[in-house]
């Protein structure tokens, strides 16, 4: 049974007459120690997707779910109660901008035995020089220089790697089973990111958990993750192992997002990029959501939305899926492309 | 740290002494006092050994430099109209204001803050609905009526509590206290409800709009997937965060009670400074509005002051810039 075990996950904003799909029928499984890449566009709805599954969507977000389980637990059924005791717990969850996630009041001291006392061991909660001598050990975990005195820091002398590891530090107190970590460099300098994301991994494999990675940088994820979820537009487009999908991608979006990359653009004076923008709540395409920005959109595509097809290893949604060549497949014809105009 | 208050201390100075020239004109330029101090019949020589005496023959700045050098013994001369000492009647009445004042603001917080709160965090309830409407109307009637309005239902029709005066009252040393006496406490009621109920609304709606844009922070969402209750969420991590500007409306705002406690206490004849600087300016009671003046310069000041210093208290961020920058 794996550790995650979302079907059908949906988010709906606005109206029940008019609401907007912010995650669309979502399938997600996380074995335990695995690590998973989301990745996609801002807009694509993947910290959604997060933040539904740590329970964390307002009034008048909407989330339903087929299936929807932690560790055998139903977390549809939770209670508020019960849902505050797992999460921040055995389900942890870093956020982007550091500096922003850490309550500029409080030291870092209290901060960190904040959640200790809350979700701490009975010798952690009883203790407050227990839950300081822990904040102290969390703190050299996560490697910050001269821990000691950062004890006492307020959020805003730290630097925003160091915020970041003092956000790592509060996730894994209490030895999370699963971290989602919501594009967790990308507010950061980019030698700062490769340190972050080598302590994210080393964590994740000293202590054996399972790893979420959110992110919009591909790269991030062919070097680090098990297995890639590409989203678009609040829908899934495809997914697959690494580094099979990055080798041979079998949905047009994946393969334009690939083909962005600077390195695939050394000998070009600009770099390739995917046209037009994520629809947002009024400009839904009534076809496949990508139709609009895809190279190879047919009269069908524009017509039809796509399923999510294929086995469990590798699924695609598209008409047309890419063959290891690049090019479309199952009765493609470039000629039955129109025109633009 | 030193720095910043010396430099706040040195700015406040510099206030007193623009109010205090302008509390020193008024001597000057409305009439001359000479002239109204002595009969029509008095001779030439007779005004001029008078204005020798009083000094009015000297340089301006002279004459200024006399009036700050006693202001800031608390020495305004003595008043026209009633002949006694500025300072003493000042003394005789400052008790019953800042009684007034304080319990008013005392007031004013202990019922904003909660609805304040209430009202963020419940938005969609028709109570909160209800004292978001019944706010508006704090905001916008006129201290003056609300008081009249408070009077002809408590006072008049149900005879409940005094319209007028301060109920009996207890010598504490110079300190006159109504707080200790039954009467003074029934006294007290409708003049603190009128006098709090504008700041009450006020404090209410800004702890509100703060409150809201604060819950809507990284490091709340943050505090939630960390799984806190929503209880240690809302009054540990973000009433903090919205102290700040409560803070200093409520300093800005008591020296406004103070100061605005005229109508007030004209009102309900209270028996403060307010009603005792309405019957100075009837009778062109100049000394008494100088010091009035004066005062009320110095309680803006001194609040403003307090107010920067509890910044430090509150937000950690200042300390350390303000110290960086010294």
């Amino acid at each position: 049974m794996p550790l995650l075990d979302i079907e059908g996950l949906t988010v709906e904003f606005g109206t029940e007459a008019a609401p907007f799909v912010a995650v669309d029928r979502v399938d997600l499984g996380i074995e335990a120690g695995e690590i998973v890449g989301v990745v996609g566009e801002s807009g694509s709805g993947k910290s959604v997707t997060a933040l539904a599954l740590m329970g964390l969507i307002d009034f008048p977000g909407r989330v339903t779910a087929r299936r929807m389980a932690f560790a055998g637990r139903d977390l549809l059924q939770l209670s508020e109660r019960e849902r505050r005791a797992l999460v921040g717990k055995d389900i942890a969850m870093i956020f982007q901008d550091p500096l922003a996630s850490l309550n500029p009041c409080f030291t870092v001291a209290f901060q960190l035995m904040e959640t200790l006392r809350v979700h701490g061991n009975e010798r952690e909660r009883g203790s407050s020089k227990l839950r300081r001598a822990r904040a102290l050990e969390l703190l050299q975990q996560v490697e910050i220089p001269d821990a000691g005195a950062r004890l006492n820091a307020y959020p805003h002398q730290l630097s925003g790697g160091m915020a970041q590891r003092v956000m790592i530090a509060m996730a894994i107190a209490c030895n999370p089973k699963l971290l989602i970590a919501d594009e967790p460099s990308t507010a950061l300098d980019v030698t700062v990111q490769a340190q972050i994301l080598a302590l994210l991994t080393n964590l994740q494999k000293d202590r054996g958990m399972a790893l979420l990675l959110i992110t919009h940088d591909l790269a991030v994820v062919a070097e680090t993750a098990q297995r890639v979820v590409v989203m678009y537009a609040g829908q899934q487009v495809e997914t697959g192992p690494v580094p099979g999908l990055f080798e041979a991608p079998r949905h047009p979006y994946t393969q334009a997002l690939l083909a962005a990359l600077p390195e695939h653009n050394l000998e070009r004076a600009r770099l390739t990029a995917i046209a037009g923008m994520v629809p947002g709540q009024h400009n839904r395409p009534s076809g496949c959501l990508l139709s609009p920005r895809c190279a190879y959109a047919t009269p069908r595509c524009r017509a039809e939305q796509p399923m999510l097809e294929g086995d469990a290893a590798r699924r695609v949604r598209c008409f047309f899926p890419l063959d290891a060549s690049g090019h479309p497949t199952r009765g493609w014809r470039p000629d039955s492309v129109p025109a633009l105009g | 740290m030193l720095a910043f208050v010396l430099r706040r201390i040195v700015q406040s100075a510099a206030v007193m002494a623009v109010v205090a020239l302008i509390a020193f004109a008024l001597f000057n330029f409305t009439g001359d006092p000479v002239a109204s101090m002595v009969g029509p019949e008095a001779t030439l020589e007779e005004r001029a050994r008078l204005r020798t005496e009083l000094g009015l023959d000297r340089p301006f700045w002279i004459q200024f430099g006399h009036f700050v050098g006693n202001a800031a013994q608390g020495e305004f001369g003595r008043s026209l109209r009633q002949g006694r000492k500025v300072s003493a009647l000042l003394k005789e009445r400052l008790p019953a204001t800042l009684e007034l004042s304080l319990v008013a603001a005392m007031l004013a917080l202990v019922v904003g803050i909660p609805l304040g709160v209430y009202t963020a965090l419940r938005r969609n309830t028709w109570l909160s609905q209800l004292l978001l409407a019944g706010s508006l109307i704090g905001v916008s009637l006129p201290t003056f009526l609300i008081g009249i309005l408070l009077i002809l239902v408590f006072a008049v029709i149900l005879g409940w509590l005094p319209s007028f005066g301060r109920g009996d009252t207890v010598a504490l040393g110079w300190w006159t206290t109504g707080l200790l006496t039954a009467s003074g406490l029934k006294a007290l009621i409708l003049p603190a409800i009128t006098l709090s109920l504008f700041q009450m609304t006020l404090i209410m709606r800004l702890v509100r709009a703060e409150m809201l844009e604060v819950l809507r922070t990284d490091y709340i969402k943050f505090a939630r997937a960390r799984g806190l209750s929503d209880r240690t969420i809302h009054f540990g991590h973000a009433l903090k965060n919205t102290l700040v500007p409560v803070i200093t409306i409520t300093g800005l705002q008591l020296g406004a009670i103070i100061a605005f406690a005229i109508i007030t206490e004209t009102v309900f004849q209270w028996p403060g400074m307010g009603l005792l600087f309405i019957q100075a300016v009837n009778f062109a009671d100049i000394p008494v509005m100088a010091a009035y003046l004066c005062f009320i310069a110095l309680v803006f000041v001194t609040l403003n002051l307090i107010v920067d210093l509890l910044y430090y208290a509150v937000d950690p961020r200042l300390r350390i810039e303000r110290a960086a920058a010294h």
